[in-house]
């Protein structure tokens, strides 16, 4: 039995593994120093790299996070403070089916809301719709941590009198902050892998830009545009972009664990 | 201190601390016609139909130590936490009759609850200190409150001092709370609850999860206490009723479970010359 459930996680594990060193394989030939820190080139001329990607997927998926961190925080506050209450399951329910929903169409959904009003793609879209995807994760693992914060100590603050909302600013979220923080994490990682709705909002862009209202490039999307062209160089270039997509979501996480963990030892807990 | 027995309850139980409790004769139970801090009237409690206490009423005498003692499910922690209206947490609890505090019936709806737990603290069964450091722990009534980041420094160590916390966390103050022992955690959350300088301290059972040292260290800090606070102590320990208290009252059960109060007096009455047969029973031993 135990030795069955060993060769699942084995299996589970296998995946992981497998993509990682085939990605590193594939990835690592067109792996220089200057695909970070040069612009795409035209096809056929030798160097060229993806910074504006890199550049463009750090301000649509830092755009995403800002708007889906707070607001998911907010609600998933509010579902937790409200959990036995109707208002409470309807969150929890609309949030499951938000998160249900494919991401192509929160692309088509984004296109409708802000491209085709503005008349053209835009960064702005493209966090936009990441937003929507972050949404539901954060609302999701932020609710799950702040269940697991005991009841004592929200009892502690009102008896000093303390108002709820300062309770919630003060204490509760604090002692969950760890746990919302790798939610958060998980839903940048999420996000910054997202290429579907980047069709319809960032669009790409093969040019640096920084600029909200322009058409702007990401990783995912980068990775597309070069994995279905016909020519060598650039399929060699999208497997290299898989690689730094893998590489700076890997880091992300580490990162995450460093703080909450160095957090976690000053406080000499980790609220988990 | 010595451990007192019941016998000889009040008497070895006040330590000497240097304290400015006004000298009180050992074991005369309160000092004569003591003023009411809280006055109870009718108090009765219901979650949903079923009715926990019922018809309360008790004066809560000011900068004495009242002890709650009795069965299980009596409703003890019920009125404790009725009077700083942490029933007010419980969905479908109701509260009814009259806590008098200052010619202010604090049970009303209307009343800010935020004052009413500024002025009526509360210590809890387990200790709950927040997962923050030591200082921020006991500052954090006092930044509610208004107090300025200036002043906080000052707030801190003289609430430590008065807790008898001082001299064991003066070197960590900025380390976590929770890496203090249980006791120390619970002398940490009394002094959280003293920094807001409330009137009055409820104490659900707060030594019933720390050691008999820490226990002892808790006993010694209410007795030093009661000099500035009106205290009320939820305990299932005669003996810390005995050794602490200057008021006792004993509640029970009716049949239908609903809790009501059997017996209130000086602790020393209701110990060694009880009026009530149940009263005598639950003290001595003979209960359930
Ligand atoms: N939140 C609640 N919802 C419903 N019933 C409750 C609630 N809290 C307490 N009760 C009930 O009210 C009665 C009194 O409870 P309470 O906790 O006040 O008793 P207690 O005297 O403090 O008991 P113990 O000595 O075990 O702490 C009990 O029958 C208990 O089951
Ligand atoms: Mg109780």
């Amino acid at each position: 039995m135990l030795g069955l459930a060993g060769l699942a996680a084995f299996l589970a594990v296998l995946p992981l593994a497998w993509i990682i060193v085939y990605v590193t394989q594939a990835g690592l030939p067109a792996l220089t120093l200057d695909f970070f820190t040069n612009l795409p080139t035209p096809v056929g001329v030798p160097g060229g790299g993806i910074i504006n990607a890199i550049v463009g997927s750090a301000i649509t998926v830092g755009l995403g996070l800002l708007l889906a961190g707070p607001v998911g925080t907010l609600v998933a506050i509010y579902a937790t403070a409200n959990a036995e209450r109707p208002i409470g399951t309807v969150i929890r329910f609309a949030t499951d089916t938000l998160s249900g929903v494919p991401s192509i169409v929160m692309g088509i959904f984004a296109y409708t809301i802000v491209v085709l009003p503005q008349r053209h793609f835009s960064a702005l879209a493209g966090g936009v719709v990441l937003a929507f995807i972050m949404l539901p994760i954060v609302i999701r693992s932020t609710e799950e941590m702040l269940k697991l914060v005991p009841s004592s100590l929200r009892e502690a603050s009102l008896a000093l009198g303390a108002a709820e909302w300062r309770t919630w600013r003060n204490v509760l979220v604090p002692a969950a902050w760890n746990g919302i923080l790798t939610g958060l994490m998980l839903a940048v990682a999420r996000a910054a892998g997202e290429a579907a709705p980047m069709l319809f909002t960032a669009f790409g862009n093969p040019f640096m830009s920084v600029s909200l209202d322009q058409p702007i490039a990401t990783l995912p999307h980068t990775i597309y545009i070069y994995a279905i062209s016909p020519y060598e160089d650039w399929r060699a270039k999208a497997w290299a972009t898989a690689l730094v997509l893998i590489i700076l979501v890997l880091a992300l996480n580490v990162a995450a664990r460093y703080v909450t963990g160095r957090r976690a030892r000053k406080l000499g807990t980790v609220t988990r | 201190m010595t451990l007192a027995t019941q016998h000889d309850s009040g008497q070895s139980s006040l330590p000497a601390a240097g304290s400015a409790a006004p000298p009180r004769p050992p074991g005369a139970g309160p000092a004569s016609a003591p003023a009411t801090r809280i006055a109870i009237h009718n108090l009765t409690v219901h979650y949903g139909t079923f009715c926990a206490v019922r018809n309360v009423t008790l004066d809560i005498p000011a900068n004495q130590v009242t002890a709650i003692i009795g069965p299980s499910g009596c409703g003890k922690s019920t009125v404790v936490r009725s009077l700083n209206r942490m029933t007010d947490l419980v969905p479908g609890a109701r509260v009814s009759g009259e806590a008098i505090l200052d010619g202010e019936n604090i049970l009303r709806p209307e009343v800010d609850v935020v004052n009413v737990r500024r002025r009526i603290g509360m210590v809890f069964q387990r200790p709950n200190p927040f997962p923050k450091s030591i200082y921020d722990n006991v500052a954090y009534g006092p930044r509610l409150h208004g107090v300025r980041d200036r002043d906080l420094d000052e707030v801190v160590e003289r609430t430590l001092r008065g807790a008898a916390l001082w001299d064991e966390v003066k070197d960590k103050l900025h380390q976590s709370a929770l890496a203090l022992s249980g006791g120390q955690q619970q002398r940490l959350c009394i002094a959280r609850a003293m920094a807001v300088e409330p009137e009055v301290i409820l104490m659900d059972e707060p030594a019933s999860a720390i050691d008999p040292i820490g226990t002892l260290r808790i006993e010694e800090l209410i007795a030093d206490l009661r000099a500035t606070y009106t205290i009320v102590i939820v305990t299932h320990n005669m003996q810390q009723a005995s050794r602490v208290s200057d008021v006792t009252a004993f509640f029970t059960m009716d049949e239908d479970r609903a809790g009501y109060m059997v017996e209130f007096g000086p602790t020393i009455e209701i110990f060694t010359n009880p009026r009530n047969q149940l009263t005598e029973d639950y003290v001595s031993g003979r209960f359930g």
